[in-house]
C-alpha cells in the first residue's frame, strides 16, 4: 500500500479531498453490487451495467417512438394519451393533403408543406456547397503550409460555437445598419435588408449553417487525405501525371469513402436544421425559411393551440427520411471499414 | 486545359518545389480570406460588445469602440455633444452644441463658456473618442439575471457531464469485457438510437418530461441526454484494448466486478473519458431546442435560452445583447484554446461532434 500512500502524498490536500469525495461516492454502489454479483452466475452482472443506460434510453428514445405512434394517430389538444380521442390517419391525411403537391399553399397545411419544399431546398444546396467547400479547404490544408495547425483551428472554430451564438453573430453583421451594409455603401451599393427578402433570408440561412459546420467535415476529409499512402503520389509524380488527372483519378477515389460518410453525416444534420435559424430568421420572412423541425416544434409547442397529433405525424414521417438516411450511413461506415 | 491543370496542381500538391510559385499564392490567398470569413464576424462580435448604445448608433460603423464625446460644461445642467467646425471662420475648433434649430445649430465654447455662436449645422461632425464601454459586462451582473443563467447552465453542463461519463463508461465496460446473453442485442439497440435523434421525438419526450415532473427543472434537461451511443461506442472501442489479464489479476485479488470496473478500468480509460467529458461538455453548454421545449420559466433559462429571449425583447439594447454573447462563448473559446488538438483529433478519429 506504500504507492497508495505515496500518490496521497502527491495529491496534494485538495486533491486528496477530491479523491476521498471521489472514492466514498463510488463505493456506495459496491455492497449492492457484490451482492447481486454472489446471486447473478454466468456473466449475468452485465446487464446491471448497461441497465442505467437502457433504461434513460428506452425512457427517452425508445418509448417515444411509440408515443409518437400514439399521438399521431389521436387528436385533440390534450397532452395525456388517455384523454386523446382516437382518429386514425386523419392527421396524416391533414399533412398530406394536397392538390398540387409543388406548391404548398394549394395544401390544407400549407405550413408542413412549405417546410419540406424549403428543407429540401437547403439540404440540396447546404449539403452540396459545404462538401465542395470542405473538400476546397481540406485540399489546401493538406498541402505543405506555413501553420497548418493554425489555419485548421481557424475553420474549425465556428464549429464548437452555439448556434444561438453563430446567428446572434451573423444577425448582427446583417443588421439594417450593420457592417456589411456599411461596407456596401461604401463601395456605392445599395443596403439590403438582409433577413427581410425571402430569398435573401432563405441564402443567408444556407450560408450560416456552412459557415457554423464546414470546419467539421473538413477534419474529417483532411484525415482522409492524409491517409492515403504518400508512394502514391510519388509514383505519379514519377510517370509525370497530370495534376489534374492525379486528382481526378486517384485523390477522389481514394477520398470517397470518406466523401460519402461526409455526404450522409451531412445529410443527416441538414435534414433536421433548427436552431442557427430559428434565432437569426425565426422561419421568416413568411414561411420563407420555415424548416420541418421549425414547423414540428411550432405546431407542437409554439402555437396557440398545441397540437401534438400533427407534430407527432410530422415527426414520424421525418423519421423515416433520418431512418433511410442512417442506415445508409452504417451500411456506408462498413463498407469502407472493410475497404479499408 | 493548362489552366485547369494548374488549379489542380494548387490542389493536389502536397510538397513545396522549394520556390514560391503562383499556387502557393493562391493557397495563402483563400487561407488568409478563410480566416477573415471564419474569424472576421467573431472578431467584430468582440469589438462591437465594447462600444456603448451611442457608440453602436454610428454609422457607418467604425471598427474600434468609438462614441460620441460629450462635455460637461458649467451652468448647463445636461451634458453636451462636442462637435468640430470643419468649414468657416472656425474651423477646426470643437465646439458643444446646445441645440439645433433648423440648418443652424448654437454652440458654445467649452474652453470659455456662456457665449453661444451659431453655426451652419452642415459644417460641423460629431467628435469621436476611443472608449470601451465595459459597463455593457458589469450591467450583466446585475441588471439582467446573468449570473442565474450561467449558473443554470454550469450546473446542467457539469451535473449531466458527470453522469453521461458514469452511465456511457459502465455500458462499455459490460459490452467489451463481459460475454452476457443479450449482449448483441443490447449493442445492437444502443445502436439503433442513432436513428432516433432528438428532434423527431419532442412531443413525447415532452409528455415524458411532465409525467414525471421534470418540465421546468433542470433535470428535465439533464435526464434525457446522458445515455449517449457516440459515448458508449467511444469508450468501449478504448476498452477492447485494455488487457483482460489485468481484469483476471484484480479477479485473482478477490476484487469486485464494481471494484475491477472504477478502479482498474476507469483509471485506464481516462484518455477516451476525457474526450468524452469535453464532447459532452460542449454539448450540453450549446444545448437549445430541448431546453427550450422543457424550460418555460425564465428563472430556469440557460444561456442559450437567455439570450434567445433577450434578441427578441431587448432588440434595441444590442450592447448589453453582444456582451452576453461574448461571455457565452468565452468558455468554449477557452476549453478550444488550451484543448484543441485532443478536441480536433478525437473528432477526426470518432467521426462525432
Amino acid at each position: 500500500m506504500s504507492g497508495a500512500a505515496a500518490r496521497n502524498r502527491e495529491r496534494g490536500p485538495f486533491g486528496r479531498l477530491a479523491w476521498g469525495a471521489y472514492a466514498a461516492a463510488m463505493d456506495l454502489p459496491e455492497r449492492p453490487m457484490r451482492w447481486a454479483q454472489a446471486r447473478l452466475r454466468d456473466g449475468r452482472l452485465g446487464w446491471l451495467f448497461v441497465g442505467p443506460n437502457l433504461i434513460v434510453f428506452g425512457l427517452f428514445t425508445f418509448l417515444p417512438i411509440l408515443i409518437d405512434v400514439v399521438f399521431a394517430l389521436t387528436g385533440g389538444t390534450a397532452l395525456l394519451p388517455s384523454q386523446r380521442p382516437f382518429v386514425g390517419t386523419q392527421n396524416l391525411a391533414q399533412l398530406l393533403a394536397c392538390k398540387n403537391y409543388l406548391h404548398p399553399s394549394s395544401c390544407y397545411d400549407d405550413q408542413f408543406w412549405y417546410g419540406v419544399w424549403n428543407t429540401a431546398w437547403f439540404v440540396l444546396f447546404q449539403v452540396g456547397l459545404m462538401i465542395v467547400f470542405s473538400l476546397a479547404t481540406a485540399l489546401v490544408l493538406n498541402r505543405k503550409i506555413i501553420g497548418r495547425g493554425f489555419f485548421r483551428a481557424v475553420f474549425f472554430y465556428p464549429v464548437l460555437l452555439s448556434p444561438v451564438v453563430v446567428a446572434l453573430i451573423w444577425k448582427w453583421m446583417l443588421q439594417r445598419f450593420g457592417v456589411l451594409n456599411a461596407a456596401l455603401q461604401g463601395v456605392g451599393a445599395h443596403p439590403v435588408d438582409w433577413l427581410l427578402n425571402a430569398h435573401w433570408a432563405f441564402g443567408w440561412t444556407v450560408f450560416v449553417s456552412i459557415w457554423a459546420h464546414m470546419g467539421f467535415y473538413t477534419l474529417i476529409l483532411l484525415a482522409g487525405l492524409q491517409a492515403i499512402p504518400r508512394d502514391i503520389y510519388e509514383a505519379a509524380a514519377m510517370d509525370a501525371t497530370p495534376p489534374g488527372r492525379v486528382f481526378w483519378r486517384l485523390t477522389l477515389p481514394l477520398l470517397m469513402p470518406n466523401l460519402l460518410v461526409v455526404l450522409v453525416l451531412a445529410l443527416i444534420r441538414a435534414v433536421q436544421i433548427f436552431d442557427e435559424v430559428f434565432v437569426l430568421t425565426g422561419g421568416g420572412p413568411g414561411s420563407a425559411t420555415t424548416y420541418l423541425v421549425e414547423f414540428i416544434y411550432n405546431t407542437g409547442f409554439a402555437q396557440q393551440v398545441r397540437q401534438y397529433g400533427l407534430a407527432s405525424a410530422a415527426s414520424l414521417l421525418l423519421a423515416a427520411v433520418l431512418l433511410v438516411l442512417t442506415l445508409t450511413q452504417l451500411g456506408l461506415t462498413r463498407w469502407s471499414a472493410k475497404r479499408g | 486545359m493548362a489552366e485547369r491543370g494548374g488549379v489542380f496542381a494548387m490542389l493536389t500538391a502536397t510538397r513545396g518545389r522549394g520556390r514560391f510559385d503562383w499556387t502557393d499564392w493562391a493557397t495563402y490567398l483563400y487561407l488568409a480570406f478563410g480566416v477573415f470569413l471564419m474569424f472576421g464576424p467573431v472578431l467584430w462580435l468582440g469589438v462591437s460588445s465594447l462600444k456603448s448604445r451611442a457608440g453602436l448608433d454610428i454609422y457607418p460603423p467604425r471598427f474600434l469602440p468609438y462614441e460620441r464625446a460629450q462635455v460637461h460644461i458649467p451652468g448647463v445642467d445636461r451634458t453636451l455633444p462636442l462637435y468640430r467646425v470643419t468649414a468657416g471662420p472656425l474651423a477646426g475648433r470643437e465646439l458643444a452644441q446646445v441645440r439645433r434649430i433648423g440648418l443652424m445649430a448654437q454652440m458654445v465654447d467649452p474652453a470659455h463658456g456662456g457665449t453661444v455662436i451659431h453655426v451652419p449645422f452642415r459644417d460641423s461632425r460629431p467628435v469621436l473618442r476611443l472608449h470601451a464601454a465595459w459597463s455593457n459586462y458589469s450591467a450583466l451582473l446585475t441588471k439582467l439575471d446573468f449570473p442565474l443563467y450561467l449558473w443554470n447552465t454550469v450546473f446542467i453542463t457539469v451535473v449531466a457531464t458527470v453522469i453521461t461519463l458514469l452511465f456511457n463508461s459502465m455500458a462499455a465496460f459490460a459490452l467489451s469485457k463481459y460475454r452476457f446473453s443479450g449482449r448483441g442485442a443490447v449493442f445492437l439497440l444502443i445502436l439503433a438510437t442513432l436513428m432516433i435523434p432528438p428532434t423527431i421525438v419532442l412531443v413525447p419526450n415532452y409528455l415524458i418530461a411532465s409525467q414525471l415532473g421534470l418540465t421546468n427543472s433542470l433535470w428535465g434537461v439533464i435526464w434525457p441526454g446522458v445515455a449517449t451511443p457516440t459515448g458508449v461506442f467511444l469508450l468501449r472501442q478504448y476498452m477492447l484494448t485494455l488487457p483482460d489479464e489485468l481484469i483476471e489479476a484484480a479477479r485473482m485479488d478477490n476484487a469486485s466486478e464494481w471494484r475491477i470496473y472504477w478502479r482498474v478500468v476507469l483509471p485506464l480509460s481516462a484518455p477516451a473519458l476525457a474526450v468524452l467529458a469535453i464532447f459532452s461538455v460542449m454539448w450540453r453548454w450549446n444545448e437549445f431546442l430541448w431546453p427550450m421545449v422543457v424550460l418555460n420559466r425564465s428563472s430556469k433559462f440557460t444561456l442559450q435560452l437567455a439570450l434567445n429571449s433577450f434578441q427578441g425583447e431587448l432588440a434595441t439594447q444590442w450592447n448589453y445583447l453582444l456582451a452576453m454573447t461574448v461571455l457565452t462563448l468565452l468558455p468554449i473559446t477557452v476549453i478550444f484554446l488550451f484543448l484543441q488538438r485532443y478536441i480536433t483529433q478525437g473528432i477526426a478519429s470518432a467521426g462525432v461532434k
